[in-house]
């Protein structure tokens, strides 16, 4: 929004009980971020576009039944959002349980423990233990790709390389294939990823939230990830 | 195309009948034809023509009553044959001004008898591939009148007078629908017409393609006109071989009558529509999963909002509409709202197709006004349980749905007293279950098919519904507990809540309803490894589920 802009929409609601005010285009996760209060979130990932899949920044809103998707919801004026009830604190556990039961969540041998987003995430949310069954896949560990690996194993089907390689790199190489408990990320129509369209920029590896997709170099040593260059590209892309 | 042309085809249509004394309909939709009721049309039609009777031989669509299949319908005499073969085509012929043949003569009053067609006025009684029959029995009369004779407000106005509600499923009022559309700004507007009906047992949007395809053009066309769309699809499973041709068929033949594409019916009112087939995924009948599909991307559904009404098929307003909807809407426009209302309940009007299946002495298609009861539809129209046995569930909704036991039998059927039983109306698919179902297996049944169908995207459905139906698996194999019940009734709960679209939101619906209902079913199987109605085999089987390779199956 440019500062000559004559009217830029504002809009006041309560998040948590505070009173905070918003531009009318902003979601939820937006301004609770900007004022401080924490949403988990999986899928989102500022710079890309957001497709409410991981289901974990639901929201109460005063007034519906529903749960709304903080990462896609826009403000109104005089909403009331709570972001942590009881409800919320409960369905996010379980939600985090069955991605961990999902696939093989071991943090202990995996080249992002200590940099994974799932790890960070069920520590803030208190899972300390996992009720359901683990469902002990033996997914493929594809490493083709002369400087990356794609572990399906631990992969959450976010989907931010799916939306990184298409709207920032403009590849388009991967994607998902298969449908329900069934779907995995691919690359092209199903080559090995070092026989793929790849580019071989990287970013993909950048905002994965887990080791799925890592840099072979990075084995044994910390795997910090860096997708806090994707809002800067975006906005010099823009030429603003 | 004027309304006086329109009149000399429905004269021409009419006076082609008179030219005959007698006919013969047979029924050639997918379940008669699948018992080669199209040699039974060859062999009529032979027979007739060297029987020196002025017969006319008409190839229809569904009868409605498929367990009875072949059918042959006789007029005058109004006689209706059932399980008929090509062998007694001779007989058939003779018997059109003699004696019906006792044998295959089907008399089912309390199966026809009570039922209202609106949606199937025509079914059984077209050649579904010609567009002159269809004229023929006030077919684009509505098309006329609207384009000629109403404002685009007004036909929304009449549309919402007659209370018509959304047949697909979700009961959302068609005229708010029309009307939110209508008013959404945009350079282009899309129709879409949701014909990819996917619940187990649910047949009715295949029967009305293959029966009456006509009508369902004519109502496309007559939303588009009141919502300012110019293009339109069908968007129709490719496993309906059948509805697709004939629509194809269809829509040829609208177009070179002029009453599809520039300038119907001499109006300055542009539409067209085109067909899309589905690849056979369930959760492409969700909405916005059904637009990702048109637009050639991955059938997987969008958060809402933003609607499709205001930024659907390509970003633009978008109106979709379930086939019966669309199927509906002719004879409102003909009749008029009020005429309409007045069937039904307060708050469901009109009537509703539900497709009969599973263990009921009558399955195939009905048409009841909203209101009768359960009761009424299974026993009387139905004819209730077959082989002497006991009524257990009836499961409407399919796999969004619930089941019903008999207690709740009385209740009419609209729209709010099926979620007040724990069910849903759904897009009218009727499963009965007698008491050689065991209701734990039933929700497995349908848990696992959400499983398979769910596409992915969102983690509660993806994969919790693989979860519940783990926990099923091993209660159904007698090695439940009374955790695993807990847990399962938790994932329901949180599933429910949580998923992005209505194929996760629902999945639960079969699990809790057996739970409601037929709770001790499940503590049966828990406490003493047994399964009352001898169904599963408890304890003497692997437990299902767990591997990868046993779910690709489903996939």
């Amino acid at each position: 929004m440019s500062p000559t802009a004559t009217s830029v929409d504002v809009k006041t609601l309560i998040i948590n009980g505070e009173n905070v005010s918003a531009r009318a285009d902003q979601t939820i996760l937006d301004v609770a971020r900007e004022n401080g209060i924490f949403i988990p979130t999986l899928c989102h990932l500022d710079g890309l576009t957001d497709v409410g899949a991981c289901r974990l920044c639901l929201v109460e809103i005063k007034g519906s039944p529903k749960l709304f998707p903080a990462c896609v919801t826009k403000v109104e004026e005089g909403m009331e959002v709570d972001t942590n009830s009881e409800r919320l604190v409960h369905h996010r556990r379980t939600i985090l349980e069955l991605l961990f039961a999902e696939r093989n969540h071991v943090c202990a041998v995996c080249v992002a423990n200590g940099n994974c987003e799932l790890q960070a995430v069920a520590q803030t949310q208190g899972l300390t233990h996992v009720r359901l069954p683990y469902r002990v896949g033996r997914l493929e560990v594809d490493t083709s790709n002369e400087r990356f690996v794609a572990d399906h194993n631990r992969c959450i089907l976010c989907s931010r390389c799916v939306r990184v390689c298409a709207e920032i790199e403009g590849a388009h190489v991967w994607d998902i294939m298969g449908r329900g408990i069934n779907s995995q990320v691919l690359t092209d129509l199903h080559e090995p990823w070092g026989a793929s369209s790849c580019t071989r920029c990287g970013k993909c590896i950048q905002v994965c939230p887990t080791g799925a997709l890592f840099d072979k170099s990075k084995v044994g040593v910390s795997h910090p990830k860096h997708p806090e260059f994707l809002p800067y590209l975006n906005m010099m892309r823009d030429g603003q | 195309m004027n309304l006086e042309e329109l009149q000399q085809i429905a004269e021409n249509s009419k006076q082609e009948r008179a030219k005959a004394d007698f006919e013969i309909n047979v029924c050639m939709g997918t379940g008669c034809l699948s018992q080669h009721s199209d040699k039974i049309k060859d062999e009529l039609a032979r027979e007739a023509s060297v029987s020196n009777k002025r017969i006319i031989v008409r190839r229809t669509g569904c009868m409605g009553l498929c367990a009875s299949g072949p059918l042959v319908f006789m007029e005058p005499i109004n006689v209706l044959y059932q399980h008929v073969t090509p062998e007694r085509a001779k007989e058939v012929v003779k018997s059109v001004e003699g004696a019906p043949i006792p044998e295959l003569l089907c008399d089912l009053r309390e199966h026809f008898d009570d039922q209202v067609h609106v949606v199937l006025e025509n079914s059984g009684r077209i050649d579904p591939e010609k567009i002159e029959d269809y004229i023929g029995r006030d077919g684009f009369v509505a098309l006329l009148k609207a384009l000629t004779e109403m404002t685009p407000i007004t036909v929304i106005e009449e549309i919402t007078r007659s209370g018509l509600k959304g047949r697909g499923g979700g009961g959302y009022p068609t005229g708010l629908k029309w009307g939110t559309v209508a008013k959404a700004v945009g350079d282009m507007k899309y129709v879409i017409c949701n014909g990819d009906e996917g619940d187990p047992g649910a047949f009715m949007d295949r029967s009305v393609l293959e029966s009456d395809p006509q009508r369902v053009i004519e109502g496309m066309t007559i939303a588009a006109y009141a919502v300012g769309a110019s293009r339109g699809f069908v968007y129709v499973r490719a496993e309906y071989p059948l509805a697709v041709s004939r629509l194809s068929t269809a829509l040829r033949d609208a177009r070179r009558r002029g009453l599809l594409g520039n300038n119907i019916c001499g109006t300055a009112f542009n539409f067209d529509i085109e067909i899309r087939l589905g690849a056979g995924a369930f959760v492409c009948g969700e909405e916005t999963a059904l637009i990702a599909s048109i637009e050639g991307k991955r059938g997987t559904p969008k958060p809402r909002p933003p609607y499709p009404a205001v930024s659907g098929l390509w970003g633009k307003p978008t109106l979709i509409n379930n086939v019966e909807t669309f199927a509906n809407v002719p004879p409102i426009i003909r009749n008029g709202g009020a005429w309409f209302a007045n069937m039904g309940t307060e708050k469901s009007k009109g009537t509703k197709v539900f497709a009969l299946t599973g263990k009921i002495n009558h399955t195939g298609l009905v048409e009841v006004p909203m209101g009768m009861t359960l009761r009424q539809i299974i026993f009387g129209i139905g004819g209730g349980v077959p082989e002497g046995r006991r009524f257990k569930a009836v499961q409407t909704g399919g796999p969004s749905g619930g089941c019903i036991p008999e207690e709740h039998l009385d209740i009419p059927v609209s729209y709010e007293s099926l979620i007040g039983v724990g069910s849903m109306m759904g897009s009218g698919g009727m499963i009965v279950m007698d008491d050689t179902s065991c209701m734990v297996n039933v929700a497995k049944f349908f848990v696992e098919f959400c499983m398979g169908e769910s596409c992915g995207k969102c983690i509660p459905c993806r994969a919790g519904t693989a979860q519940m139906h783990q926990i099923l698996a091993k209660i159904c194999n007698g090695e439940g507990t009374y955790a695993d019940l807990d847990v399962l009734v938790d994932l329901c709960s949180v599933i429910k809540e949580t998923s992005l679209c209505g194929l996760g939101m629902t999945a639960p619906n079969p699990v809790l309803s057996t739970l409601r209902y037929f709770r001790n079913e499940y503590i049966e199987h828990i406490e003493n490894k047994n399964c009352p109605a001898g169904v599963c085999a408890c304890g003497s089987r692997e437990i299902e589920g767990s591997v990868s390779g046993e779910v690709e199956v489903h996939a």
